[in-house]
């Protein structure tokens, strides 16, 4: 039962740190409408980023900003260059130009910084403990970092001026620019915003363990997996989805053993698709 | 130098083969796969594992590839066809990782990351250093068959009905072709090809390891068939050489650079194929030879037959 319980903790905390890269995601499909692959590369980005800012002495807070400054700078780089000018022919062409770019993402990194593992140097903290189950200070810390950051998107979209404009571009974009909302503009903050919040995971997700060049490549899966069980361009949806799939894999490493951890974002995937294609909370699919 | 040359002209051939799977579903039906190298990794690691694990002859392996892929390609599209092409995209690269992913961890089949060595080659021991010619006819053989089914495809009416759907697939709906059977058959004939070709990667490398299956030779193969030509099985061949000639000479053109490490060096050059393919996309997305859609027989007015 411990253990059990156990896991469900671990998976809530590593749900609420994936819930922030997958909210970007499914942010940036609603509004520029194809998938940005080059999500890896940029979380590997933020990671990066984030660890040469809090290695020349920013507090956690500051590192995260310079995560998302920098992320979202690229992101937005690579879309106005390589992605959107692509997206007139179709969702297909620009998926495959961001999977180039989330290569060479990665591997400018691995050009700066080499293949070899890097940590944050945090600071070491007895885990807190509550009967059987034991939560570190850090964990805690990253988790309530991911839940603030959480709320200032949501509170953004719900009641910010861009942010309404953003939902209403997201859901019928003629509607919305007949009503003067200027689309270059929302896809734009989709953009810069997005990968920002993909930087930041990557970086939230970097912070418990280490960081490498394949650092984005490996919560691929999860991400993916995130945004299609919440239903792909529903914010909420990802958070939820996100959270799921944290709880699903650290509850798998119970049920079938560690290796096939993995695989539970891919066959959570195939099965969301083959019963309910919109997601938990989606809308359209096809 | 020839051996060398028979090297690269053995690994363009397979290059070729992965092309012409990309080719027949992008191309033809306006589908994408972004797993192709998940697809070849289970073509790989099925063949591998019938004839080293399992002691079975190598025909059989390269059979159980393409069914291996073609199966693999069937579960995929089972739960895509009915949605948008973006879901299709997502499934597959999971596909790839998820493949990547199993082998690495699935010890007791795969031999995670140390990887599957001691593959055999036919006739390799007969035939010593003639075995990389040899080889090299094979997969020549083997791609001159599937690239004259890909012709044959392209222009019977199974083709067109493809492209149809690729225009736009209510249309073809419309007009009573089965779209869903269409694409899932493409799809899963695709998967195989692909599967077959990793088969035939791993015999004649005699080795295979999880790393080798990088979401990197999809990159490669889309940018073959992107530079080809999409729609054109000649056009993917052409591509698909052309990318093994850019991987060549950019190897050169790396190691010519001064005071970069050996992953810098490897760094830079997928460095440069990734911005080759978007450079591709961008400026140049017909390829060099462009799609050519040949009219439709026109049923024999008057007395011809």
């Amino acid at each position: 039962m411990s253990l059990f319980l156990q896991a469900l903790v671990n998976g809530l905390v590593s749900g609420a740190l994936l819930a922030v890269p997958a909210i970007g995601f499914t942010a940036m499909f609603a509004v520029l409408r194809f998938p940005n692959f080059s999500v890896s590369g940029i979380a590997t980005l933020g990671a990066f980023a984030g660890y040469l800012a809090y290695g020349a002495g920013l507090q956690m807070v500051g590192s995260l900003a310079i995560a998302f400054a920098v992320a979202g700078a690229a992101g937005l780089f690579f879309d106005k260059t390589a992605h959107l000018p692509l997206v007139k022919q179709g969702a297909l062409p620009a998926a495959i130009a961001s999977i180039a770019t989330g290569l060479i993402l990665e591997n400018l990194v691995r050009l700066s910084f080499g293949n070899e593992p890097r940590g944050y140097d945090r600071p070491i903290a007895r885990d807190i403990r509550f009967d059987d189950i034991r939560v570190s200070p850090q964990q805690l810390e990253t988790m309530s970092l991911a839940i603030v950051i959480m709320l200032a998107v949501f509170a953004a979209l719900a009641f910010t001026r861009i942010g309404k404009a953003m939902r209403a571009s997201a859901d019928n974009p003629e509607l919305a620019a007949l009503k003067g909302i200027r689309p270059q503009r929302v896809a734009t903050l989709a953009s810069f915003v997005g990968m920002g919040l993909v930087g930041v995971g990557g970086m939230l997700l970097g912070l418990d363990s280490s960081i490498d060049p394949l650092t984005g490549t490996r919560i691929l899966l999860s991400l993916f997996a995130a945004a299609v069980l919440g239903g792909l361009g529903s914010a909420p949806g990802a958070v939820l989805g996100a959270v799921l799939i944290g709880i699903a894999e650290e509850l798998s490493v119970l049920v079938v053993g560690s290796p096939y951890r993995a695989a539970v974002g891919f066959v959570a995937i195939l099965l969301m698709l083959t019963v309910r294609p919109r997601g938990l909370l989606g809308e359209r699919a096809y | 130098m020839l051996s060398y040359l028979l090297f690269i002209a053995t690994v363009g051939g397979i290059y070729g083969l992965l092309a012409l799977s990309l080719n027949l579903i992008w191309g033809g039906a306006g589908m994408v796969n972004l797993g192709l190298a998940g697809f070849f990794a289970v073509g790989a690691y099925a063949s591998a594992l019938l004839t080293t694990a399992g002691h079975g002859p190598i025909a059989a392996g390269w059979l159980l590839a393409l069914i291996a892929g073609g199966l693999a390609g069937l579960i995929v599209t089972l739960a895509t066809t009915r949605l948008r092409e973006d879901y299709l995209a997502i499934v597959t690269l999971g596909f790839a990782e998820a493949v990547r992913l199993v082998a690495s961890n699935e010890i007791w089949l795969t031999r995670g990351t140390d990887g599957i060595s001691g593959i055999p080659g036919p006739w390799k021991r007969a035939l010593g250093a003639d075995f990389n010619g040899v080889y090299f006819l094979i997969v020549i053989a083997v791609l001159a068959i599937v690239f004259w089914l890909m012709r044959r495809i392209d222009r019977s009416p199974y083709g067109r009905a493809l492209r149809a759907i690729r225009e736009d697939a209510q249309v073809a709906q419309v007009a009573g072709k089965p779209v869903l059977r269409f694409k899932t058959e493409a799809f899963a004939l695709s998967a195989g090809i692909a599967g077959l070709a990793g088969a035939l990667y791993g015999h004649f490398t005699s080795y295979i390891a999880p790393d080798l299956f990088l979401p990197l030779i999809t990159v490669y193969i889309f940018l073959a068939v992107a530079s080809g030509g999409t729609g054109r099985p000649a056009g993917a061949l052409v591509g698909a050489y052309l990318v093994m000639a850019l991987l060549e000479s950019s190897r050169f053109f790396v190691e010519w650079i001064p005071g970069v490490t050996a992953v810098q060096r490897a760094a830079l050059k997928e460095l440069l194929i990734a911005l080759a393919l978007i450079i591709v996309l961008r400026l140049k997305p017909s390829g060099v030879l462009p799609e050519r859609i040949p009219p439709a027989p026109r049923p024999a007015a008057g007395g011809s037959s």
